[in-house]
């Protein structure tokens, strides 16, 4: 049998790289699955189908970590609207000031150097 | 349904070792052979009776392996499953199997850290994990403190309210002549400490200490032949809901509502018939979780119920009487901590801090990030 062409997060990678957020779909489960896998959780069949999302969420959980040393900064947890959950933060705001329900647009903080892009949020005023 | 059996097994022997900050180069296999050794004195065993060598530990990845040449004990049954600071709850239930199927006749169950001398980053590194890492959580703080801003959106649970769950732990350690904190604390003086991972701050979090200590368990029919009174297990059950925070299904609700079930039904008991409690009580928010998922009080009522006192000393509901991860101990993984000092109130041995006519101790462990809970009912002779 010939190797995987690509990882889940090799893929997911590639997509950030062109300013994509992607996450799966399971066909068999009818849901979003993330982060993401080589087999699907809900029915353990290697059918998950790679998507894109709009990239608008909502804040679920928020706190403010505060370091010894530099800035305090926030960390969220974000229900994305075609139904999965991940972590992230909400840049364009005081850390404080993010509030669960506030309603989040996504856009990739680019890689450096050796690190990857990553997923962050900005508040949107676009309704669920 | 577990298919283990009510009460065949006991623990008879429970110590802790040397904790708090501990003898400079002391090693984690020190600290676990120092509770062992201090556990087998309170029972009368001797190192030659065990057979079970039970154990986790963050600082020895072969922890089983590497406590079998430091007892010199190739022919011991072993098991070193990790699930965090839970491990220990469900190491009871496996020894309790493993008693039941003869694979061992003397269990122990071990835990040593030497966390707070080495540094938490060497004692406990951190996985790389690509979907959490770049956003800097400090973890595992951040991950309760998420938990924590769920449970007060949903709920309208107060900063006040989780530091009336750091106030009554510091209540019972000043009870506890072992107990790390020895100064009171206010719910004033938690909210305004240094700040760490909103709405925490370093008083909602569990102590950086070493640590480590060993129960002894044996089957019932052995049981009755020590000096000190067994106590039985009459319960265990388990549940693992994720692993990294942002796979946590519903971050208001844990596993401790599955763990829970299945070890009340086991017991053949409800949340009544519990006298004393010990929940592993790492972050304020804990506590109050678990009070709600294992049916203490209705969901969301949590930190109301904790107000006023009620888990201190003063209290009507007696939980985490050493002082808890918050004021006595916690070193890395504090599971095992946990079932020594359920052991001590069933035996009556706790002093100052004594609940009177304690026959049931529910000990709920946690590990990981609200990750794996695993719940223990504990009872006296007179409740088998």
């Amino acid at each position: 049998m010939a190797n995987a062409p690509a990882s889940p997060l090799g893929v997911y990678l590639e997509h950030l790289g062109k300013g994509e957020l992607a996450y799966q779909f399971s066909p068999g489960a009818n849901a979003a699955v993330f982060y993401p896998r080589v087999i699907c959780p809900f029915t353990g069949r290697d059918d998950l189908q790679w998507r894109v999302s709009k990239g608008l969420g909502t804040v679920y959980a928020t706190t403010v970590v505060t370091p010894v040393k530099g800035d305090p900064y926030n960390v969220v947890l974000i229900d994305v609207d075609e139904g999965f959950r991940m972590m992230s933060r909400v840049e364009d705001i005081a850390p404080l000031d993010v509030r669960i329900g506030m309603r989040v647009k996504f856009r990739v903080h680019a890689a450096e150097g050796d690190e990857p892009p990553y997923p962050v949020f900005t508040p949107s005023d676009a309704a669920p | 349904m577990n298919g283990l059996t009510r009460g065949s097994a006991a623990i008879v022997g429970a110590a802790e070792s040397d904790i708090g900050a501990v003898a400079a180069n002391m090693s984690p296999l020190d600290l676990m052979a120092q509770g062992i050794h201090r556990a087998l004195v309170d029972c009368g065993l001797e190192l030659r009776d065990v057979d079970g060598i039970f154990c986790a530990a963050t600082q020895a990845r072969t922890s089983a392996m590497s406590l079998c040449e430091y007892l010199r004990l190739p022919a011991a049954y072993t098991d070193s499953t990790i699930v965090g600071g839970s491990s220990f709850e469900v190491h009871v239930a496996h020894a309790q199997a493993a008693l039941a199927a003869g694979l061992c006749s003397v269990a122990v169950i071990a835990y040593g850290s030497t966390q707070r001398t080495v540094g938490r980053r060497q004692a406990s590194a951190r996985e790389y994990n690509p979907y959490e890492t770049p956003f800097r959580p400090f973890l595992p703080a951040t991950a309760y403190a998420l938990a924590a801003s769920r449970h007060m959106h949903e709920f309208g649970t107060t900063r006040e309210q989780l530091a009336e769950v750091a106030v009554a732990a510091r209540e019972w350690a000043l009870l506890n002549p072992v107990a790390w904190e020895k100064k009171p604390l206010t719910i004033a003086e938690v909210l305004s400490a240094r700040p760490i991972s909103y709405p925490f701050t370093v008083r909602d979090c569990c102590l950086i200490t070493d640590g480590g200590g060993a129960i002894v368990m044996v089957s019932a029919d052995r049981a009755r032949s020590f000096a000190k009174p067994p106590v039985y297990v009459l319960g265990c059950g388990q549940a693992i809901t994720h692993a990294s925070i942002s796979s946590m299904p519903d971050l208001t609700v844990t596993g401790a509502r599955e763990s829970g079930a299945a070890a009340y039904r086991m017991a053949q008991m409800r949340e009544s018939d519990i006298d004393v409690l010990a929940l592993y009580d790492a972050f304020t928010i804990n506590t109050i979780l678990f009070l709600e998922d294992l049916g203490f009080c209705p969901k969301g009522e949590g930190g109301r119920f904790v107000s006023g006192g009620r888990i201190g000393p003063k209290g009507s509901l007696p939980v985490n009487t050493n002082g808890g991860g918050l004021s006595y101990c916690h070193p890395g993984m504090y599971g095992l901590f946990l079932l020594i000092e359920a052991v001590r109130q069933l035996r009556g041995e706790c002093g100052e801090r004594q609940v009177a006519r304690a026959e049931t101790a529910l000990v709920h462990g946690n590990g990981g990030v609200l990750s794996a809970q695993a719940t223990v009912i504990l009872g006296t002779q007179a409740t088998v």
